[in-house]
Formats: C-alpha cells, structure tokens, sequence
C-alpha cells in the first residue's frame, strides 16, 4: 500500500512512464489505484516515430504490470517521509 | 548462544537486508539487460523501489559500452527486479 499512498501525492503531478515495451509517456497524473494503474491527462509519446498511433492519444489508462519505471520531479518527493514509511511498512511485513 | 527467539528479536529476513540500504547507494539488477544505481529512498515488499540520482545502463550484445540514462527521482516496479546490491567503494 506504500507506493499506492506514494502514487497518490504525486496526482496532478507531471510524470514520465516508461513501460516495459519501451515505450515513454509523458503526461500529468490523474489517478491511481491499488495495483498501480495509473491514468494519465494530457499525454505525449517521447518517442512518437515508433508510435505514432498515439499522436492522437491525449488521455490514456495504463495497467500497473506494463510499467517499468515512473520518472518524477524530484521536488515533488519528500525522501525523509518515503524512507521512514519504507521503515514502517517493512516493520508491518515482518511481524505478519 | 542460544537460537530461541523472543517477539523482540525477529529472524533476519532477506528484505530486512534492504532496509539497511535506505538511503545508501545500491546497484539493482533488472530483466532486459538494465542494471540502475541510486540511491534508495523507498521500498515495499514487491520490491518496488523509489531511487534518486538514478543512472540507468542498458547493455546491448552489440556495443562494448552500456547506454547510460540519467534520472533524479525514479520509481522501479518490482517485477522487472532481479538483485539488489549495495555499492562498496
């Protein structure tokens, strides 16, 4: 649920997708869920000449198990939060 | 030595092992010939992963030399993960 949590301050945030096919999105978060689908508003393809079919794309919905990174503004990331909830939720895990 | 364990004094597990690697430098191995280094902000049990002042290489069978991509806050989804290290300098 961390990253769920994480995903979540990051709406309305600008964010780079890229998937595990290679192909890199850019667009605005909108939304996201459990499984880390996420939506996207407002979309550009870095690498549009090997998809141009997105060209026409402006919002899309991305199945979480297709990502491979999520790139960030760095200024939208509270490290010492992030840490410390890594901490706790590790500590959750291991008294399951 | 006793082995007996209380509450207090859990096992050691794997996953303990990255915690220690909050905020350090770690190299982390990844399916499709990519390795990243960063330095570790955040995990979960998937091994998902935050890194910042991420450097990603991406080794193709072709070049001697890895393609090199930076990045300064990136999220890692944990299927693609294979190992993680720590950096030793």
């Amino acid at each position: 649920m961390l990253f769920f949590s994480f995903f979540k301050t990051l709406v309305d945030q600008e964010v780079t997708v890229e998937l595990k096919n290679d192909m890199e999105i850019k667009g605005t978060l909108k939304s996201v869920d459990q499984f880390l689908n996420l939506k996207l508003d407002n979309i550009t393809c870095l690498n549009s000449a090997q998809y141009p079919y997105l060209n026409a794309v402006k919002n899309l919905f991305i199945r979480g198990s297709t990502v491979r990174y999520v790139h960030m503004n760095p200024n939208s990331v509270d490290c010492t939060l992030l840490q410390d909830a890594s901490r706790r939720e590790a500590m959750v895990q291991a008294g399951k | 030595m006793s082995t007996v364990q209380t509450s207090h004094q859990q096992a050691e597990e794997p996953l303990d092992l990255i915690r220690y690697q909050l905020d350090e430098y770690i190299i982390v191995k990844l399916r499709g010939s990519r390795e990243i280094k960063g330095k570790l902000q955040g995990f979960d049990s998937h091994c998902n992963m935050v890194l910042s002042d991420a450097l990603e290489y991406i080794y193709n069978e072709n070049d001697d030399e890895p393609m090199t991509k930076k990045s300064e806050m990136v999220f890692v989804r944990g299927d693609s993960v294979i190992l993680i290290s720590p950096i030793i300098e």
